[in-house]
């Protein structure tokens, strides 16, 4: 059970033999990520879930004197994360009745218990050189055990929010089952100046809004940045000769290469395919908007559509084998999807309103989108075929929604209204409860969150 | 009636110019201030003639790309105009308002731009000169959340330049 990642060189290990009650550890009952848990501490995450799961985590335990920096702040980050869920619930440090002074130490159950904690996690950093160590635990207070097994990182001190983040998404999966999604990033539209000049940038950062870089200068509009399904690459819309069309940037070395230019064409829109190695777009020429598949490696375009209305806001599904996509050629912006390769489209919405902007989710259950009717903009989720259309969010203007890596928490722009109007971004779970705003330097506008980090 | 026409869109031309003070609203090319100099509004032969006097932009209706017979009469202005002034090209910028997606109104921008390329080819003027983009809603010349910002911002600009097009 050791993974390892290329990009950051965290090693993720049991925490064994290091801990003095390694075998009391070893008797609890153990869980992996993606096991079913018939112990007690268990969400089942439904649209019944209303009261949050109380957890307790005291500050990690600097184990030396180059640890005390992150002890505490990692501590906060993992809070932070499981707390901004709306599952979970942090009860405030000032209500412990006991501490955690030593990682190996037993714990006092009937402590935990007093103040109605019913997970706790504990944890220790230590430090060599530039790198760092954290190890945790999580513990199922009501039933008395450990909820899994004790788990170790380590990689450099700069990757200590990362560090964090993964610690977070364990806990996240051990107690609902479901894989996280801390440990991942966003890369969205940077704006600043008037709404009449928008000056807009690239920009990336960690899922919580934290370590921004910049990708692009705001010389040029970009819209609608898209991650690749491994995080390394992102496509975007950039207006650097004057026209819209398509670029491809890798995110490590900020270099990037326009996907196609056509004369007198625009391109937009764009997103890759499951692997990583074709982009469906829009091409408008003459006026009319169609789509079109790129293989990215050979240059070579596949058009799918041809039809007079606009075909616009391609997503792949997670099986590559399909489309998603508005159009308006029955008068009005609707959803529709088809096979990849083109061909007879089926029409998937029929409510009041125009839809827009599907977005197939990683787990290929349900389709995202934006929905403009009787002047207000919703983000919502329907079934693929268009069934059990649910509105999540209302608002002057909602648009453009993106998945977490695991299809629970969605991600869209809000603008607000009149002269003084500008973008931010926000998040809500697929049961709609949750929402809340992603706090970002200056104004944001068009997120597309990248799968999990490994 | 054709002359009542001409004096409202001057007068909207002009307080576009006292309030905006991008490219997006004005044309390339700025008015000058004097009645009778060349290159100013009354010079019939200058980019401001063609910007103010006869008119850059044409409005459309919410979601339509369909020219209204007001764009109509400033296009057929704006073909005889570039017919006799061969030493400029144009580029056509099609724009939405607020009211729809991004990606939707990119396209949207796409077909008024077309439809005002595809007017003036109609009329004589060489398809080579011309050249469209769409901006979508990105640049939005009036920024009120009302119809009365809306109705002008859903706009085609015929934005000259001097000289010709290079591919």
């Amino acid at each position: 059970m050791t993974r390892r990642s290329k990009r950051m060189g965290f090693q993720l290990r049991k925490v064994t033999c290091l801990l003095a009650a390694c075998a009391t550890f070893m008797a609890g009952h153990v869980t992996t990520a993606s096991a079913q848990s018939d112990g007690p501490l268990r969400i089942e995450i439904t649209d019944g879930v209303i009261e949050p799961l109380p957890f307790a985590i005291p500050d990690f335990v600097p184990e030396d004197g180059g640890a005390s920096d992150f002890a505490r702040s990692i501590a906060r980050v993992i809070a932070a994360d499981l707390a901004s869920t709306g599952l979970f619930r942090e009860i405030p440090q000032d209500a412990f009745i006991s501490g955690v002074t030593n990682f190996s130490s037993p714990v006092a159950y009937a402590d935990w218990k007093a103040i109605n904690a019913q997970a706790l996690i504990t944890g220790a950093v230590s430090s060599s050189g530039d790198s760092i160590n954290v190890k945790f635990r999580v513990f199922d207070v009501f039933s008395g055990q450990p909820l899994g097994e004790g788990l170790q990182f380590s990689g450099g001190a700069a990757g200590w929010r990362r560090m964090a983040h993964k610690v977070a998404d364990i806990v996240y999966s051990r107690i609902t089952g479901e894989s996280g999604y801390f440990d991942s990033r966003v890369v969205f539209v940077a704006e600043s100046g008037p709404k009449n000049a928008r000056r807009k940038r690239l920009a990336i950062m960690d899922y919580d809004g934290a370590n921004v870089q910049y990708l692009t200068d705001s010389s040029a509009l970009v819209l609608a940045p898209r991650f690749s399904p491994q995080g390394d690459r992102v496509l975007y819309t950039s207006y650097e000769t004057g026209f819209p069309q398509v670029y491809v940037l890798d995110v490590a070395t900020v270099g990037r290469r326009v996907l196609s230019s056509q004369e007198g064409t625009m391109t937009f829109a764009p997103r890759f395919s499951p692997d990583g190695r074709t982009v469906v777009y829009s091409l408008s020429a003459g006026g009319n908007t169609d789509l079109y598949t790129m293989d990215i490696a050979s240059g070579q375009a596949r058009r799918l559509t041809q039809a007079p209305s606009i075909e616009t806001a391609p997503s792949f599904s997670p099986d590559g084998s399909s489309i998603v996509f508005e159009s308006d050629r029955s008068g009005s912006q609707q959803l529709y999807v088809m096979p990849a390769t083109g061909g007879e489209a089926t029409r998937i919405s029929f409510g009041q309103g125009r839809y827009g902007t599907p977005v197939w989710s990683p787990r290929g259950d349900l389709i995202a989108f934006t929905k403009q009717n009787a002047g207000r903009f919703h983000i919502g989720v329907m079934r693929t075929d268009g069934s059990e259309e649910r509105l999540l969010t209302a608002s002057f203007l909602d648009e453009g929604p993106t998945w977490s890596p695991n299809g629970r928490v969605i991600m869209f722009t809000r603008e607000s209204q009149g002269e003084t109007g500008e973008a931010s971004l926000y998040s809500v779970d697929i049961t709609g409860r949750n929402l809340r705003r992603v706090l970002t330097e200056g104004a944001a506008s068009d997120p597309a969150w990248s799968p999990l980090l490994n | 009636m054709k002359h009542i026409a001409m004096t409202a869109l001057f007068v909207g031309a002009l307080a576009v110019s006292a309030c905006s003070n991008d490219r997006f609203g004005n044309g390339r090319f700025g008015g000058g201030s004097g009645d009778f100099v060349a290159g100013s509004p009354s010079d019939p032969r200058s980019p401001a003639y063609f910007n103010q006097t006869i008119g850059d932009r044409v409005l459309f209706a919410v979601d339509q790309s369909t020219l209204s017979q007001e764009g109509v009469q400033v296009l057929t202005q704006q073909a005889t105009w570039l017919m006799e002034n061969t030493s400029y090209t144009a580029v056509i910028e099609g724009h939405a308002d607020e009211q729809g997606t991004r990606e939707y109104n990119l396209a949207l921008g796409a077909r008024r731009a077309s439809a005002v390329q595809n007017f003036l080819i109609d009329r004589g003027v060489a398809p080579n000169r011309l050249q469209t983009v769409s901006y979508g809603k990105e640049r939005p010349l009036e920024i009120c959340s009302d119809e009365l910002c809306y109705s002008k911002n859903r706009r085609a600009v015929t934005v000259l330049a001097a000289g010709a097009i290079t591919s």
